[in-house]
């Protein structure tokens, strides 16, 4: 069984980002780009699969700019065997309907028994493109996993819901996105970034694939939240108390 | 133009998540519908009937819809979606699961987690883990949204007298099925609506400490307990109660976080609370620059005194 694991290029999770100026957008020039943290951990668990004899191969897939042959690098040196870019204009907004439909028309071609994506990117805190992979492709779907169990004909998996867990059955092939607690990701070693390079990275171009990339959402502005006002800080317990019971009024 | 709502509710009554999407759809413009998919969840479809503003709730009643499996309650919804110029959800586990499958089939974008409605087009959301609010315009036939439901009011659960009209059950795919859940029981308020929240971070150390020192301020407050990422992770505190960009997203009229630092990813899921608490050790901590009232102690022994004097 293929496994095809989906990665995004995403400012790294530790930069404080800035709004631009002229509220287009969010000033990413010159700032460290990762791989999106959950999706590090789909990764991982397509190549523990992989390590327990559950797959045969970890294709690893992602879309955007010359740049994302980077994250898929580094995919590679995680463990996946090879890794296709859907190359796009720098210029272009890419969003999860058009990265979905990207995907379905590999899913076609590659047939891969099961996709694992990240359950949401942390730049446009979507949560749609699995989902919308699943619709597309017709395949059941399950999110927010935080335990897969493989089987030949089925998976099983933990999902993380509000107030708890749940488990659900899915027949083959199905769609999984990633919750935080999955799987703790290995680092990547020198030698696996050495040996990485050597593997085949595919790139192709939505055109190829017969897909209509136009976004779909158009973005009029992008402002800074509401700043809060400075607090004060108390000197004992007494006080927070009495700030909270007759300034506040909250207690 | 009408607008529908997909209800989230335990087939008994309606959560109140749903009563903040009324409130967004009211603002869309248009009759709003309230769609319960469920199984046996007639006193769910009674309760949606009686809130203030809803026109028509359907209720749709089958034994695939028992564990609202997102393919089921895709399909349901997706029978009846012609009828609607919106679709909302309210962003929860449940809604953000369902609501990018019905857009996908659609052939229409999701917008998730709107925090605003400027028009029936146009609406506002956080991106970047909260660092920057986007306005987006969507020209798509149909508007697929889930709604962040600390953006919007309740609607008031009474006063509405919506006519309650049952809907044909949609086929499931059947490729997926429900095997088994575990909820945590608790008896404190639910975390996303409870009017003070009390939250620990690594620095309690343990989960005997956790429990020690949260519990019995919560319990003296009435306040729901929520975690950071790190308390979470290190075992000290359930999943579900974490607090942040991919945990829960919390806006409580009082907010104490106890040793806390404040990363970006725990201040994404909390900054929109009234007022906020922070007691920390170090008065570095950024958590300090968000808060109302920062205290500098030793938060075991600054909580047992809390819990005390209040």
């Amino acid at each position: 069984m293929k496994i095809l694991v989906c990665v995004k290029r995403v400012v790294d999770y530790n930069v404080k980002v800035r709004v631009k100026s002229d509220n287009t957008g969010v000033d990413i020039a010159n700032v460290k780009m990762s791989m999106n943290p959950f999706d590090e951990i789909a990764v991982e668990e397509a190549v523990r699969l992989k390590e327990k004899g559950l797959v045969t191969e970890v294709i690893a897939v992602s879309c955007g700019v010359t740049q994302c042959q980077e994250t898929l690098r580094t995919a590679m040196a995680i463990g996946a065997d090879r890794a296709i870019l859907v190359e796009t204009p720098a210029d272009l907004d890419l969003q999860p309907l058009a990265v979905a439909k990207i995907l379905k028309a590999l899913v076609d071609k590659e047939q891969p028994g099961l996709v694992i994506l990240g359950k949401q990117a942390i730049d446009d805190d979507a949560n749609q493109t699995g989902q919308m992979l699943a619709a597309l492709a017709d395949l059941p779907q399950a999110t927010f996993a935080s335990k897969v169990e493989l089987a030949a004909d089925k998976v099983s998996v933990t999902r993380e819901i509000d107030g708890g867990l749940e488990t659900l059955s899915l027949s083959l092939p199905a769609v999984i996105t990633t919750d935080l607690r999955l799987n703790e990701p290995r680092y990547v070693t020198l030698p696996n970034i050495m040996k990485a390079k050597k593997k085949q990275l595919d790139t192709v171009k939505p055109e190829d694939l017969g897909v209509d990339v136009a976004p779909r959402l158009k973005t009029l502005k992008v402002t800074e939240p509401a700043k809060r006002g400075a607090g004060v800080k108390v000197a004992d317990v007494a006080a927070l108390v009495e700030k909270l019971k007759n300034e506040a009024k909250v207690i | 133009m009408t607008v529908l709502v997909i209800a989230e509710h335990d087939n008994t009554s309606i959560k109140v998540a749903t009563q903040n999407a009324v409130t967004a759809a009211i603002a869309c413009g248009g009759d709003v519908h309230v769609l319960v998919a469920g199984h046996n969840a007639g006193g769910a479809a009674q309760a949606a009937a009686q809130i203030a503003g809803v026109a028509k709730v359907i209720h749709a009643d089958a034994q695939g819809l028992a564990h609202s499996l997102a393919e089921n309650v895709a399909a349901q919804i997706l029978a009846i979606a012609s009828s609607y110029s919106h679709i909302l959800f309210p962003a929860t586990a449940s809604g953000k699961n369902v609501a990018p499958r019905v857009a996908a089939k659609l052939d229409v974008a999701q917008i998730s987690d709107i925090t605003k409605v400027v028009s029936p087009d146009t609406f506002e959301r956080p991106i970047y883990a909260g660092n920057a609010i986007a306005t987006v315009q969507s020209s798509d036939a149909v508007k697929v949204i889930t709604v962040r439901t600390t953006g919007f009011d309740a609607a008031a659960a009474t006063g509405g007298s919506a006519a309650v009209e049952a809907a044909a059950e949609a086929a499931g795919a059947g490729k997926s099925s429900y095997v088994g859940s575990e909820i945590a029981k608790s008896d404190r308020p639910e975390l996303t609506a409870a009017k003070i929240i009390v939250s620990g971070g690594r620095a309690l150390g343990s989960k005997e400490k956790f429990d020690e020192v949260i519990t019995p301020l919560a319990d003296k407050l009435g306040a729901a307990i929520g975690a950071s990422r790190a308390a979470v992770d290190a075992g000290y505190a359930p999943n579900d109660l974490q607090v942040g960009q991919t945990g829960k997203i919390v806006a409580p009229q009082l907010y104490i976080a106890a040793g806390i630092s404040g990363a970006i990813q725990h201040l994404a899921g909390m900054k929109d609370s009234k007022v906020i608490v922070a007691i920390n050790k170090d008065p570095e901590a950024p958590i300090f620059s968000v808060a109302d009232y920062g205290l500098e102690a030793d938060l075991f022994a600054a909580l047992p005194e809390f819990a005390k004097t209040i």
